[in-house]
């Protein structure tokens, strides 16, 4: 006689020793240690920080390990630890202006003041696999500038805007919302849109950048300038009232300049996208500032056609681990969802097979 | 690095605080969507998060709980959240229906009636009952807000033309106390009548949608249908193979590859029940 089956607990606890000594692998080769993760796969650990919205090296480097590398599996590590911290309160807008640049580059000018700076960037590599790194090799020490304190890097959006070819940065002097906070609602504010996209997939967000650039939406972008390097962050304790730096985090910034408008008020204007995120993270911010201009398109009196423009359609998907949880849900048992659905089919078969016998007499 | 040491039942108070006075305002709301601010917890979006985050909201030291998914208390993702709870809560936990005080549930509601004195707390994946026929959520709540359930109706009327009959088997819309239409969460329609003037408060979380909604105790609920076309639930030829009910929803067990099929009680608790062995 059939006895129901038992033992989802011992399922479970042995699946996840299994995974333990999978995620381990071989125990005869060094386990990767979270130091080496921190400081080697640099760029994996900015990508965890940015879209599990928490800046610390150390915790997106456990989570790295812990998710065999699996990005996303890390980012949602992350999120859930982010869940069961304390808010002290918010920090003062960073004040990137004031950036250490560690690169600087523009595409709408030749030169700029200040100098574009090249920094650590893959752009102009051959994508050559280099036989060097298969053994420990040491690189050769990098070249160091001469110092040259002092240096002002004004903003390149800013030398447009002081002649006017460019719109005012958009935005009231309302207190920014925070959806991890407040449930998110639409339509909404380009500071919500800004936040959603700075913890969205960079996948996703990448797809819809470049759809943007294939005319679904197009928005004629020029990279205005794209900066990476360190900045302040300055909180205001209540019992003190005045602003304390409390550390420095990296950050990439990019603005884009895009196709201008104009009205019978304002004369025509190059308008903004923005985007901005933890550590060296130039695609994933590129990106975002491409869609965050084509969100734009309601209030610049554009005509939405394309999804990169629709809000909720952008601002409802952009979470991976939101998208990774309701996707993957569909390996739970749904038993009872398909017996019903079975009910019915059944019924409707015979129903249907009971007409043709009719039919057919 | 130390690792985090957990308030009781995983959220920080300020967070379940959030989370209570979104549930008193769908009590006071029934079948309303409340938006809340749904955390990220330490498992999937689509896998309880909701359900977990009012179970963890509503929970106090000396509750009783019970986890079910597919009506048992068995299946590997019952055994996880119960799991969670016993970790980060310490509460007791039990398999039996009536000696539990809160009862999470995925996709069932159990089969003995519940009393006044427990909460039913519903995992959600998508809230919205209207969210696949009008995809925008700025179009929905203004259907809700107008009251504008017609294209609902003109669904179940389709199915009609269609098939002869209504074709939504889980997840059937109803309206609670004859005011807002909800989707009771994907559990099949022949649960559809418990909700109906249930003694136990019922609570629905989405976690991934942030929505909380609620059935106070004794509330009506009415399965959306025609006058001549009225609800009804699922029905089996033969009774559970296990303990001979004919009142219980049956899951089908494939026995062989030569069509054998076995019919067996959902509620795992229930079944044994029947069977006199708890």
């Amino acid at each position: 006689m059939y006895v129901a089956v038992k033992g989802g607990e011992q399922a479970i606890d042995a699946a996840h020793r299994l995974l333990a000594e999978e995620r381990r692998g071989d125990p005869t080769v060094p386990a990767v240690t979270l130091a080496q993760i921190a400081e080697q796969l640099t760029l994996a650990v900015d990508r965890v920080m940015n879209e599990g919205s928490l800046y610390d090296r150390d915790l997106a480097a456990l989570a790295i390990k812990q998710a065999r590398g699996d990005l996303i599996e890390a980012i949602f590590l992350i999120r859930a630890a982010r869940t069961t911290l304390a808010r002290f309160g918010y920090a003062l807008p960073l004040e990137t202006r004031d950036m250490q640049v560690k690169r600087r580059v523009s595409a709408a000018f030749k030169d700029i003041p200040g100098g574009q700076i090249l920094g650590p960037t893959f752009d102009y590599t051959h994508r050559l696999l280099d036989a060097a790194l298969v053994d420990d090799s040491e690189p050769e020490a990098a070249w160091t500038a001469p110092a040259s304190p002092g240096t002002a890097m004004p903003r390149v959006l800013d030398l447009l805007g002081h002649e006017g070819l460019i719109e005012k940065p958009s935005g009231d002097d309302c207190e920014p919302g925070d959806l991890t906070q407040d449930p998110l609602n639409f339509p909404t504010g380009r500071d919500l849109r800004l936040q959603n996209l700075a913890r969205g997939d960079e996948g996703f967000l990448l797809a819809l950048a470049y759809s943007t650039q294939r005319g679904y939406g197009r928005t004629h972008p020029f990279a205005g300038e794209i900066r990476l390097g360190v900045v302040e962050v300055c909180f205001v304790p209540e019992e003190l009232g005045f602003p304390v730096a409390i550390g420095e985090i990296t950050v990439t910034e990019c603005e884009m300049i895009n196709q201008f408008k104009g009205s019978a008020d304002v004369p025509p204007q190059f308008t903004r996208g923005y985007g901005l995120g933890f550590g060296q993270c130039e695609r994933k911010t590129m990106s975002m500032a491409l869609v965050d201009r084509s969100l734009r398109a309601g209030e610049l009196g554009e005509e939405r056609v394309a999804p990169a423009q629709d809000e909720e359609f952008v601002l409802s998907h952009s979470d991976n681990v939101q998208a990774t949880g309701f996707v993957e849900h569909l390996k739970l048992p749904h038993y009872v969802d398909f017996q019903s659905e079975l009910v019915l089919l059944r019924r409707l078969r015979a129903n249907a097979a009971k007409a043709r016998l009719e039919a057919a007499e | 690095m130390n690792p985090p040491a957990y308030n009781f039942a995983y959220l920080n108070e300020q967070t379940k605080r959030m989370i209570r006075r979104a549930i008193l305002k769908a009590i006071a709301i029934p079948g309303y969507q409340v938006p809340f601010a749904s955390r990220e917890m330490p498992m999937p979006y689509g896998w309880g998060t909701g359900g977990v985050q009012v179970t963890a909201a509503v929970l106090t030291p000396d509750d009783t709980l019970k986890v079910i998914d597919q009506g048992a208390d068995d299946t590997t993702n019952a055994v996880s959240i119960r799991k969670f709870f016993i970790k980060t809560a310490a509460v007791k936990t039990t398999e039996r229906t009536e000696e539990a005080s809160i009862i999470q549930t995925r996709h069932r509601i159990p089969e003995a009636r519940l009393t006044e004195n427990q909460i039913l707390v519903f995992q959600v994946p998508i809230p919205e009952p209207l969210r696949f026929l009008e995809p925008r959520e700025t179009e929905t709540r203004k259907m809700h807000a107008l009251e504008e359930y017609g294209v609902m109706h003109v669904k179940l009327y389709e199915d009609i033309a269609h098939y002869g009959q209504i074709a939504t088997t889980y997840a059937y819309p109803a309206k609670v106390a004859d005011r807002y239409v909800f989707d009771p969460s994907p559990i099949p329609k022949f649960d559809n009548p418990k909700l109906d003037n249930c003694p136990a408060l019922q609570l629905f979380g989405a976690g991934r949608e942030k929505r909380i909604y609620a059935i106070p105790p004794y509330t009506r609920v009415k399965s959306l249908d025609f006058e001549d076309h009225p609800f009804e639930i699922q029905t089996w030829d033969q009774p559970c193979a296990l303990c001979g009910s004919r009142d219980s929803f049956l899951d089908e067990i494939v026995t062989d590859d030569r069509g054998g099929r076995l019919f067996v009680c959902s509620d795992t608790d229930f079944c044994a029940r029947q069977r006199g062995e708890a």
